[in-house]
This record gives structure tokens, sequence and C-alpha cells, in this order.
């Protein structure tokens, strides 16, 4: 059994605002959610299956359901933190594979700048086991995040110049973005000089903070034939949590070594082959583990592979998060999986910015990480198609 | 981050032994009766083959840092760390009493204990 070419993406929508005053973030997921029905030219009458996660308000779907009017027969709130969205989008694909839905909707919506849950906050009711032994250290996201770069320096020699590559290839993307909340093209002398927050990541290693939200609509290959919009096939994905494993702990790795390995199974493609990639990009070092791990490059040669403009669209060999990425464009709610698919869906259609459109795009990589990367993370990746 | 609290010991019949242990300056570690592979952070169940029969192991103190990172932002900073003890699994910690602008990976830590709202949890400062 397998989820290849039996679900199609028919709608994306990415909420425009970075900054939702006076907009609560269940009218944000409704809005998303009509923008992508919209795009796709369904209404929510069609709609069989709802996926969310834990930005949505209330318990699991149940409030959303209501507010939007929904009548499913299947919903999914997996919450792997900002990887959910692809792990949505791989159930969802395999609820319409063996015939349980036929229209699936998946919303993310945030507002950290703006009163919802506080940055790098998941919903968390209940004290996990692992809180007593960390938290008295005063774990943060930056800090978590930097003693990963800190190891793979220690091993591998990176050094934050071909980190700050990352961030100069995502502010060369932003600069045609209207909507994103960074524009300006920076350099690597600029990233290297901004601030240290946690060594040894600076100010301009780090994602920006945004409401928004975005929102996908899958469906079955008979529904896909009757739609106008160009067709996106899903080809295959993969899913996996990475620990620390009773304290053998080896955190220059991220779990995108199993999921990316699933997914190109299934998807019977080769890193070589995919023409275009959307990582998630909490920070540049996430993005530089995830390329190797997904074998774009082989282990330890991230830093020289980012370099000199590789990540750049019309300038190097893999052009990555063509609309700025959650470095420069937005990550609505601190959760980027969702804005990796939507611009994976815009190279695939051709409807990226024309600056940043990748020449005959036809296959494309969407991978997110949700949670922490050196002691519990999600990994999920799908390999997209177009149709 | 995620909890609630900073310092949160759960009520837990079984990890009482380590929190006696940590009043009296001492960290201990699980090691696996039917596997006998030792294990940290502590759980009655091993977590690498779920089995309840195990043992507690005194760490001798020693150890090397993994990874590290100074919050720079906080007031005061604060260096945060990975710390490989000499018996084997990493756990996270605090490096205090440093200089923080010369740590390094790979450089030799020692165990003491700090009180953190009230409870003495285990930190490393350089050997």
């Amino acid at each position: 059994m397998t989820i290849k070419g039996k679900a199609y993406i028919a709608g994306i929508y990415e909420h425009p605002t970075r900054k939702a005053e006076g907009i609560p973030l269940a009218q944000l997921h409704a809005e998303v959610a009509k923008g992508a029905l919209d795009d796709a030219g369904l209404t929510v009458a069609d709609v069989d299956g709802y996926f969310c996660a834990g930005d949505a308000p209330g318990l699991g779907g149940f409030s959303m359901a209501e507010y939007m009017g929904l009548r499913v027969r299947q919903t999914d709130c997996t919450e792997t933190g900002g990887s959910s969205y692809i792990a949505h989008l791989n159930h969802a694909s395999q609820a319409i594979a063996t015939g349980k839905i036929k229209v699936a909707l998946i919303t993310l919506a945030g507002k950290p700048r703006t009163g919802g849950a506080p940055p790098g906050r998941p919903p968390m009711a209940v004290i996990p086991p692992d809180a007593p032994f960390e938290l008295p250290f005063k774990p943060t996201v930056l800090n978590l995040y930097a003693m990963c770069a800190r190891r793979h320096m220690h091993e591998f020699g990176t050094t934050s110049e071909q980190l700050a590559w990352i961030k100069v290839a995502a502010s060369h993307h932003a600069q045609h973005n209207p909507h994103a909340m960074l524009r300006e093209v920076v350099t690597v002398d600029e990233v290297v000089n901004s601030p240290i927050v946690a060594d040894p990541l600076h100010r301009l290693d780090c994602c920006v903070v945004s409401d928004g939200g975005g929102a996908l609509v899958v469906v079955a290959p008979e529904i896909a034939a009757q739609l106008q919009r160009p067709k996106v096939r899903i080809l295959g994905a993969g899913e996996a949590i990475k620990h620390t494993n009773g304290g053998e702990m080896d955190i220059t790795w991220s779990g995108a070594v199993w999921s990316g390995a699933k997914a190109f199974e299934e998807a019977g493609v080769r890193p070589a082959d995919i023409k275009y990639v959307s990582v998630y990009d909490s920070f540049t070092i996430t993005v530089l583990m995830q390329l190797e791990d997904l074998g774009f490059c082989a282990k330890g040669e991230g830093g020289r592979f980012v370099s000199d403009g590789n990540l750049i669209s019309g300038v190097g060999k893999l052009p990555f998060n063509t609309d700025g990425g959650g470095l420069c464009n937005n990550h609505p709610g601190n959760r980027g999986g969702m804005t990796k698919v939507l611009e994976a869906v815009r190279q695939l259609r051709g409807e990226a910015h024309p600056a940043v459109q990748v020449k005959n795009c036809d296959l494309a990589l969407a991978h997110g990480t949700g949670g922490y990367l050196p002691t519990r993370h999600g990994s999920a990746t799908v390999i997209l198609e177009r149709a | 981050m995620s909890a609630p609290k900073e310092n949160v010991v759960v009520a837990d019949r079984a990890m009482a032994p380590y929190w006696e242990a940590a009043r009296a300056g001492r960290l201990l570690l699980r090691r696996c009766s039917a596997c006998s592979e030792l294990h940290y952070y502590p759980r009655p169940l091993c977590p690498f083959c779920l089995s309840s029969e195990g043992e507690w192991v005194e760490a001798s103190g020693e150890g090397v840092i993994y990874s590290w990172s100074v919050e720079r932002r906080a007031n005061p900073p604060y260096a945060i760390a990975f710390v490989t003890l000499r018996e084997g699994p990493t756990l996270m910690s605090n490096i205090v009493e440093c200089d923080l602008d010369g740590l390094s990976v790979g450089q030799a830590v020692r165990l003491q204990f700090e009180e953190r709202e009230g409870q003495p949890v285990p930190v490393f400062k350089p050997a």
C-alpha cells in the first residue's frame, strides 16, 4: 500500500497578515480554509476530512469544525510541532488512498506577536517526564538549537560564515515577496556581525516571529480531474521522532535521516532529481543539518554545500525557500511546516514570483522539523510532483 | 520552554531515591538489570527494553562538555551544556563558576549541586 499518485494538492492559501491585531485564532483558521477551498474551486460542503494541530483553539478539531460548519468523516489532530502539517499531508493522503475520505482540509494559524500562544510554547497540558531533568537549566529554543550548531562546528569544521550563507540566500528570495517581514538583502558580513544571541548563533541566524497561517486542500484523483487549477501529485512521505535515546545522544543529525529516506523510497526518486526544496528554517543550522540528513550532500559537507549562493534560485544548484522562508518571510505560530508546502506547490504550479521561479520545476521536496532539535523533535518529509 | 514551571519535581515514588541522593550531593543513574544498559534521565522502566528491573548507580561526577551555549540575552547570561558523563550517558546541565568566554567542547568538568527553587540539581564546573 502506498500513497504514491493517490492524492493531489488542489488548493493552497497563505494568510497575508504578519500581525493579526484584533483577529482571533479561530477567524484566522477559517480565513485560510476559505482561501484554500476557493483556490481549489471547492466549497466547505465538499470537505470530508479535517486535519489540525495544537495551534487550533479548542479540544482537537471540535471547535474549528463547529466554527467553520464542517461535517467530516475523519479528523486527525496529530501534534508534532512545526512538522505537524506535513504529517497531516501524509495522513490525509493515506485516508484518501484507502477511500475513507475524498477532500481533506489542513489548517494552521498562530498569533505569537499579538497574544496567541507565546513564542516557542506548544500547548502542553501535562508536565512531560523530562521536565524535572531539563527545565532547571533554562533551555530555550535559541540555546538548544545553538548547541546543535556548536557540536556540528566541532565535528565537521562548519563555520558561522557558512551558516550565514543560508540567511543570505533567504534574503535574496524575500526581496521579491511583498508580504515578507524582512525584504532587505543581507550579506555574510552582516549576519556574522549581528549580535550573538546564543553562542554560536547570531541574531540573523534566527527566523522571524510572525502571526499568520496557511491551509491545504488535498483531494482524491477523481476530484482533482474535475478541477481547473494546476495539479500537484503526492509521490511519497515519511515521518520520524528523534529523542535523547536514554542519554546516548548525537545532536549533529536529525530525524530527517529517517523521514527523508522513507519519502524518497516511496516516491522512487533520489535527492539529485529534486529541482526545488522547502526546508524548515527556524535557524540557519536547522537548514544545514536537514539538507545533509535528506541526502542533498554528505554528512558534514553542509557548510560547503550552502556556501557561495548555492541555495539562491537562478544562482545555485538547489534553490530553497523561495518565499523568503521563516528566516525572512513569516513563521506563523512558530510552526514552519505549512509554509514549506505552500511555496513548494507554488513552484510546481509555476506560480512562484518570476524572479525566483525555478525553470521546469517538476519535482519538489518539503520538509519540516517540530519541537527541539537536540532533545526531542518530529520530522516529516513529503515529495511532490507537477501533474 | 514548554512546561509551566522551571523546576518541577512531580510526586513520583519511583524517583524518590534520585532526589534524596541529590540532597546528599550524589548523582544517580539507572542501570537496567535485564539489558544492562545505563540510562539518563532515570525511569522506572528501561527506555531500551521496558524492563522494570533496575538498580541505581552513582555517577563518578566526572564528565566532558559535549556541546554548550551561552544565553547572551539573559540577565545575567548563563551557560547551558550537554555533558557526557564518564559512565556514558549525556545529560543537560549548566556550567557554573566558569569564564563564559572560555568554554569548549571536550572540556573536562566536575559535578556539583546547586539549589534551584529549593531543589538541588546537578550542575558542572570546569575541572
